[in-house]
């Protein structure tokens, strides 16, 4: 997601919206499961052969989620995929009944949770915002009055009386985004839409989103950008398994989100599918540690990381040099560290010996997720490749943002100078 | 505001529905959505409405030129040009308004399962779409009930007796269709065969007249039947055989009831217990 992270300041945190709002959004007890047909019945045939077997399973993506939200608050979900964040969302928006418990709401909510549904390719930007503007509640006179703001806001007025099939995808997310925007709703949900348009446009959509989470507005915003929700949100709520996890403070719930994230991620040390199954040496088991020797998936930026790999040999390796690479979530090979057997050990491995290599690694990495990479090669020659690893590990750093990839120790002053 | 009190007066929301949101929100939606789906279909080509009338007037030339040509059957009843029009234009209806609407609500699914939408605005918007092709077609009903020196009757105004209960069945019909479709994908397959059968179960291409008298019996347990004699009647030739004459006594236009309000209560029953579930099962 595209978040300006340029303004690196987190406003998010700190400043709760007054508990003396009302309450205008009440769940209590959310319960909703799905019932997933292991063999979907999609016909009548189908239905009727399929009467004496029951082949599904149930999938509970709500098990009794209970908050409220008052008014004014720009509130977030956050949560893995599957999580039922969404599922609780369109609950939220009327589009799915929930099984058990109610919701209770306060004031007129706008009915999308996404960007631009409803929009007809065939219509014109005119006719698209009066249908738009009917199903967000409004009279079609209404509707027809908003148009100017609508499109103002959007810069697309010379495009009034194009059809949206002939409108670029940058203009259309600027018109659902100017939509939604636009509409008096007094409650807004919002699924993941902040990626929207040019740089300038979003800029904009920034502007607005602070513009509304200072405003009477309430906004529930689902999203997987923890940047995005301790930048915006008053308070967030993370959802794990359809239950509540942790509510309240958006640094805090960013924080076990990517804890969460990464601690219940398959295991990634196990490497056994990166190497060839008749290596010379594979990787038996890699890891990260926090200063205290506990294994972890995440670390805070700044404190000290440890890391430990253990490589066994299948058979005898002369002369093994290792290579691991820390790259980041774009790709960027950020560091590199290299090293041969110590002293006192023969420079060789004999079958079924294990190696272990561990070291600490000053931690300078800015918060983002980081893929470890290995490589071991033979007679310390790099033409000599027996081993290449592309994804040992990987590990998550959190902690205060800050621009570049890595954070350097800055001393910096300024002075006026002397005429 | 710090005045206000801290409590806000929470309506419970009950989820999805086949006309949530309020009726005043209904019944624009269903308005605005016929109307551009209307002007999309008509003024979307260069020719627009013209080619919407081809279609029906092909079918009407080709029948024409069949039945009058080859079978003969023009000459059993008066004006039999103008009333296979009449028959052929009210018949597309009741096809355009429940073929169109038994996809709809799959066609719909972004918005489905996007938005909260009365879903019962989707099958209805496609019939009101139909009502609104049968009022320009009637215009040219009219044009040809000139030409072929109909006098004009004070039973034409008799015209929304007759379509009310076919606009009710085709909605009915529409509501069960696009419900049930949701479901079983195959329905729309099916309703291409049931629709042609019932094309050739009503007396449209052929009077009723003609027929042997106790298959015109069983024709009339057929509900459109009804509609379609007493349009007959009131439009074309008063002279035509009365209804219950041609279903030979009560018998068969009970069944015929029993099967249109069978249908009616069906349709409401069905859409209402499947829309909250629509979003889920698409």
């Amino acid at each position: 997601m595209a978040v300006d992270t340029q303004q690196a300041e987190p406003a998010g945190s700190g400043k709760p919206a007054s508990t003396s709002e009302p309450v205008v959004i009440e769940a209590i007890g959310i319960e909703k499961a799905f019932r997933l047909p292991t063999h979907r019945v999609d016909s009548l045939k189908e239905r009727l052969t399929a009467f004496t077997r029951q082949d599904f399973r149930m999938l509970h993506a709500l098990r009794g989620v209970s908050f409220e939200i008052r008014r004014g608050e720009f509130f977030g979900i956050v949560g893995r995929n599957g999580s039922g964040k969404s599922t609780l969302l369109k609950i939220l928006a009327s589009i799915y009944a929930a099984d058990a418990g109610t919701v209770r709401m306060a004031g007129r909510l706008a009915p999308f949770i996404e960007l631009g549904v409803g929009f007809n390719p065939e219509l014109t930007a005119r006719e698209n915002v009066e249908l738009n503007g009917v199903m967000m509640g409004l009279s079609r006179r209404d509707a027809r009055n908003r148009l100017g703001a609508v499109l103002e806001f959007a810069e697309l007025e010379e495009f009034v009386d194009m059809k949206l099939k002939n409108y670029s995808s940058g203009m259309l997310v600027r018109l659902a985004f100017s939509v939604m925007i636009q509409s008096d709703a007094e409650i807004l949900l919002i699924d993941e839409v902040l990626a929207v348009g040019d740089a300038a446009f979003q800029q904009k959509c920034a502007d607005v989103f602070h513009e509304i989470r200072d405003s009477d507005r309430t906004v529930v915003f689902v999203t997987h950008d923890m940047g995005a929700v301790e930048h915006y949100c008053h308070r967030a709520m993370l959802i794990n398994d359809g239950d509540v996890k942790v509510i309240g403070d958006p640094g805090e719930v960013a924080r076990s989100y990517l804890r969460l994230n990464f601690e219940q991620a398959p295991s990634s040390s196990d490497a056994d599918d990166d190497s060839p199954s008749l290596a010379d040496v594979t990787l038996a088991d890699a890891w990260l540690e926090k200063a205290d020797g506990s294994r972890a998936t995440t670390l805070e930026t700044g404190s000290e990381m440890r890391f430990g790999a253990t490589l066994e040999a299948h058979r005898d390796v002369e002369g093994p040099s290792f290579g691991f690479m820390l790259t980041n979530a774009d790709g960027v090979d950020v560091a590199g560290f290299g090293l041969e057997l110590s002293e006192g050990i023969p420079d060789r491995l004999r079958a079924g010996q294990r190696v272990r290599i561990s070291g600490v690694v000053e931690n300078r990495l800015t918060p983002g997720r980081y893929v470890v990479k290995c490589w071991i090669y033979r007679n310390h020659n790099y033409a000599n490749l027996i081993l290449h690893s592309p994804h040992v590990l990987d590990f998550v750093v959190f902690g205060e943002g800050a621009p570049g990839i890595v954070s350097l120790d800055h001393e910096v002053t300024a002075a006026l100078e002397d005429q | 505001m710090s005045a206000e009190p801290a409590t806000l007066e929470l309506t419970e929301v009950r989820g999805p529905s086949a006309v949530g949101g309020g009726a005043h929100r209904f019944f624009e939606l269903l308005w605005l959505i016929s109307v551009t789906e209307f002007k999309k279909t008509f003024f979307g080509t260069v020719l627009g409405y013209v080619w919407s009338l081809v279609r029906p007037l092909m079918l009407f030339a080709i029948l024409l030129l069949v039945f009058t040509q080859i079978f003969k059957l023009g000459s059993a009843v008066a004006h039999y040009p103008v009333l296979l029009l009449f028959n052929i234009v009210l018949f597309g209806f009741f096809q355009e308004g429940t073929g169109g609407a038994v996809s709809s609500v799959l066609a719909q699914e972004g918005i489905v399962r996007k938005t909260q939408f009365p879903r019962l605005v989707i099958p209805l918007s496609v019939v009101l779409t139909a009502l609104f092709t049968l009022g320009l077609n009637m215009i040219v009903v009219v044009v040809f009930l000139f030409a072929f020196g109909v006098d004009p009757m004070w039973t034409w105004l008799l015209l929304p007796v007759i379509l009310a209960p076919l606009l009710i069945l085709t909605s009915a019909l529409a509501m069960l269709l696009s419900a049930l479709n949701v479901r079983f994908r195959d329905v729309a397959i099916i309703w291409v065969v049931a629709a042609t059968a019932l094309n050739y179960g009503t007396p449209i291409i052929y009077p009723l007249e003609i027929v042997p008298t106790r298959l015109a019996h069983l024709l009339m347990v057929n509900p459109l039947t009804p509609i379609f004699q007493q349009a007959h009647i009131w439009i074309i030739d008063p002279q035509a055989q009365s209804v219950l004459s041609m279903a030979g006594g009560w018998l068969p236009l009970i069944g015929a009831a029993i099967i249109y309000l069978t249908v009616c209560i069906l349709g409401v029953w069905v859409f209402n217990r499947e829309a909250p579930r629509i979003a889920e099962q698409l």
